[in-house]
């Protein structure tokens, strides 16, 4: 048989494949042949409580168990190797680029695997307080935060971005590259055969410019961590649920320096610290 | 099984009210060594400066309604000058080494302390708290933050090892009137420990201790312009959030405000730490030493005549313990005394302003007429100034306003829960996080429902314990970032780790 078996790009919403609710298509730039889903303001919705019930799960678990979940997500990337290049080929990489994407992106899951279970002895801390009281500082996640993915880089532009706020036990819903979607969205698959818990990472794809702001008025997502450069409007718009929002805008080859890349920074924004108070007594 | 309410074998002691006539004898605190000029100019460059509006504003005892000096108030043109002044001292301030920032901090703090009655009667003077907290909480607390900071600002790089450290910049910083001196001390100790140079707005309303503060910093020879005071109205606040030079905004105050500041703010490139309003659950369980959790209640809600973001205003009681509880709760708020704040036995002094008598007083109403129970014990109020009584409600329900809204005075609302579950639903049932109260003898239960309460601070049989090595600050719409400990101090540094502020 000379005809292949083309793949349907759809969203990676609470554990499953939808299309989107809205019926739309769009065919990314030089891929003309690929229609992929372009989802709508109500998809967004969608995925919001999906992310809220895989935040109860994914929080819920044990930080040792998350960072194996990562750890899996590695070897899963690593074994799908193949395919993914394909991915990131038809997103107009070239064998190479694409070959070292990968290996960022590998590198950079297994970083966050091993952060997971780090993080609260590295922002938490235990307090000297005046006067007979036990008082220790924890970190636990902010909820359900929106990633958008920095267009620069389709694998790692997502990853990069969705993998700190993981490390953190966060939720995340993330708008995968608009203009090169097809590894973005493959990494859906990745996580279906990685035990990550439904709804823990949600993909989207569509148009940035239709989506950016829903992200930003919602008022159940908690944070968000935006690809790009600074945008008053999105800001603002963040202001309504005093959302934590941070902007990630790195020039093209950082995106490829996995140094650059390995920031507990860019996890301490979606933690909140907080602190407890005992006596001591006999 | 449920506690019935009585326990058993053990009788509560009768009512020791001696027919009123032991009462107290007056016992107030001295004020002649605390000298208020007539008018107070801005603090800017290291020098007191006439406003460049013109403009002077009047700023009150709020126990008696008299005025007690005339205060500065700065336009946009003043801080222009101030945030000029701030950007002029930062390269010398954050290329001074830690170690002698440290010394300059040192020297705030002693001075603090040494100065800390004429502080702690300032402060009763023009915020209306009673001397009692301003002389054990809020003046000790606030040279704590500058000796606690002084001793981080030559070791930043072991909080954050192996990264490049750097001060924001200029940062403007807006404080409420609740704690006017001690919040004044969170903001700027950390700023400076870290390299910041400071422009701060006090409350209109509670300008004078940040001013003498000023006096402090001239004492301690702090260069010129590392601190600079700009007092006036939340018009002056919006002229320094909004300010081009300001590289930083800390905010503290209402999360409506709050909110505001974070639109102005939005995709400047300023960094952002807000520290905005709360209606803490205070939970009670039938297993809790019920006596101390009746002192640790009132202190929650209590405390600063329950002008305290922080206050436990959402009192939640188990069900079997409900009647016994409200009864000791009750028969302890006749007991609180009222009054002069001045006088070191007042437990609740004044009212802060008149705008916060009506907020409080429209949100009792509101209280009655959605169909709560109020209690007031019988207590005799003074006149002039601005006063309210401790008050109860009981049989309220999730959606009423009292329940809902920060009230920001002496109201407690009490409901009841059965289980666990139901505390922590019933707890997180708010759009605000900033702290929490559990008081029960379980430990395991502790770190169950401790993890559970979306709250930055969690009182356990405790409640409204405050220290500079403790991080503050909330969840959710009580805002982001943190005061104090180490967390706190890294809203004050950048690390260059390639993130955007929103």
């Amino acid at each position: 048989m000379s005809v292949s078996v083309r793949k349907t790009y759809k969203l990676y919403v609470g554990g499953k494949f939808p299309r989107s609710e809205s019926g739309r298509v769009y065919q990314p730039a030089g891929n003309t042949a690929m229609n992929v889903a372009r989802a709508s303001r109500k998809d967004l919705r969608d995925a919001v409580p999906a992310a809220r019930k895989g935040l109860a799960t994914w929080s819920g678990s044990a930080a040792y168990l998350r960072g194996q979940i990562l750890y899996r997500l590695a070897e899963m990337l690593e074994s799908r190797r193949d395919a993914m290049l394909q991915e990131l080929r038809l997103g107009g990489a070239t064998p190479a680029a694409a070959k070292r994407e990968l290996e960022t992106a590998i590198d950079l899951t297994v970083w966050y695997a091993g952060l997971c279970d780090k993080v609260e002895s590295l922002l938490g801390s235990q307090n000297a307080v005046q006067g007979p009281f036990f008082n220790f500082t924890t970190v636990e996640p902010t909820g359900v935060i929106g990633v958008l993915a920095a267009p620069e880089s389709p694998l790692v532009g997502t990853l990069a971005l969705a993998l700190p706020v993981l490390a953190g036990g966060n939720a995340v819903v993330a708008l995968v590259s608009e203009a090169a979607p097809f590894a973005g969205l493959a990494l859906g698959e990745v996580c279906a055969s990685s035990d990550v818990p439904a709804g823990a990472i949600n993909l989207l794809s569509g148009r940035r410019d239709e989506l950016a702001l829903q992200f930003a008025e919602h008022r159940d997502i908690d944070g968000l961590l935006i690809g790009g450069a600074p945008d008053a409007a999105l800001s603002a718009a963040a202001a309504d649920n005093v959302k934590r929002v941070r902007y990630c805008d790195l020039p093209r080859a950082a995106w490829g320096r996995v140094e650059q890349l390995r920031q507990l920074a860019w996890v301490e924004p979606f933690v909140e610290a907080k602190t407890l108070w005992h006596p001591v007594a006999p | 099984m449920a506690n019935t309410g009585k326990r058993k074998g053990r009788r509560e002691r009768p009512d020791l009210t001696f027919g009123g006539v032991w009462d107290y004898a007056p016992a107030p605190e001295s004020t002649d060594h605390v000298d208020v000029a007539e008018r107070y100019g801005l603090f800017v460059g290291g020098a007191w400066a006439r406003p460049r509006s013109g403009k002077y504003f009047a700023t009150m005892n709020p126990a008696n309604g008299r005025k007690l000096s005339d205060v500065a108030y700065a336009g946009g043109k003043d801080v222009d000058a101030a945030v000029a002044a701030a950007k002029k001292a930062l390269p010398g301030w954050s290329r001074l080494s830690g170690d002698d920032r440290a010394r300059y901090l040192y020297r705030v703090a002693r001075v603090l302390q040494e100065r800390a009655r004429e502080f702690a009667v300032l402060e009763t003077l023009d915020n209306g708290k009673p001397i009692k907290e301003t002389r054990d909480v809020d003046v000790p607390l606030a040279a704590q933050h500058f000796f606690y900071h002084a001793g981080w600002a030559d070791k930043l790089d072991m909080l954050f090892p192996g990264q490049d450290v750097q001060p924001v910049g200029v940062v403007g910083q807006v404080i409420p009137w609740n704690f006017p001196l001690l919040m004044a001390a969170w903001k700027i100790a950390p700023a400076l420990a870290a390299g910041n140079t400071v422009v701060i707005k006090p409350a209109e309303t509670s300008p004078l201790t940040a001013l003498r503060l000023c006096e402090v910093f001239m004492q301690a020879g702090l260069p010129a312009g590392v601190v600079n005071v700009v007092t006036g109205d939340g018009k002056t606040g919006r002229s320094l959030v909004t300010h081009p030079g300001v590289d930083k905004v800390a905010f503290t105050g209402s999360t409506e405000v709050g909110k505001e500041i974070q639109r102005a703010v939005a995709g400047r490139g300023v960094d952002l730490t807000l520290e905005l309003g709360g209606k803490a659950a205070h939970l009670v369980f039938e297993d809790a030493a019920l006596d101390q959790a009746v002192e640790g209640v009132v202190r929650g809600i209590f405390f600063n005549q329950g002008h305290v973001c922080c206050a436990g205003s959402r009192l939640l009681v188990q069900e079997g313990v409900h009647d016994v509880f409200v009864r000791k709760l009750k028969r302890r708020m006749g007991r609180i005394r009222v009054g002069d704040p001045l006088d070191k036995n007042t437990d609740m002094g004044a009212i802060h302003s008149r705008e916060q008598l009506q907020r409080i007083r429209e949100l009792v109403d509101a209280g009655v007429q959605e169909g709560a129970t109020l209690y007031q014990p019988e207590c005799e109020l003074p006149r002039g100034g601005y006063w309210f009584a401790p008050t109860l409600f009981t049989g309220v329900s999730q959606t009423q306003r009292i329940v809902r809204e920060e009230i920001f005075g002496p109201v407690l609302s009490v409901s009841t829960f059965r289980t666990p579950e139901e505390a922590v639903a019933k707890a997180n049932d708010t759009s605000y996080g900033l702290s929490a109260g559990i008081w029960t003898d379980k430990g395991a239960r502790i770190l169950w429902m401790a993890a559970r309460m979306r709250a930055g601070v969690v009182w356990n049989n405790t409640f409204n314990r405050f220290d500079a090595a403790s991080p503050f600050g909330g969840f959710q719409e009580s805002g982001f970032g943190r005061e104090g400990g180490r967390q706190g101090l890294r809203a004050y540094v950048r690390l260059g780790a390639g993130l955007l502020p929103g």
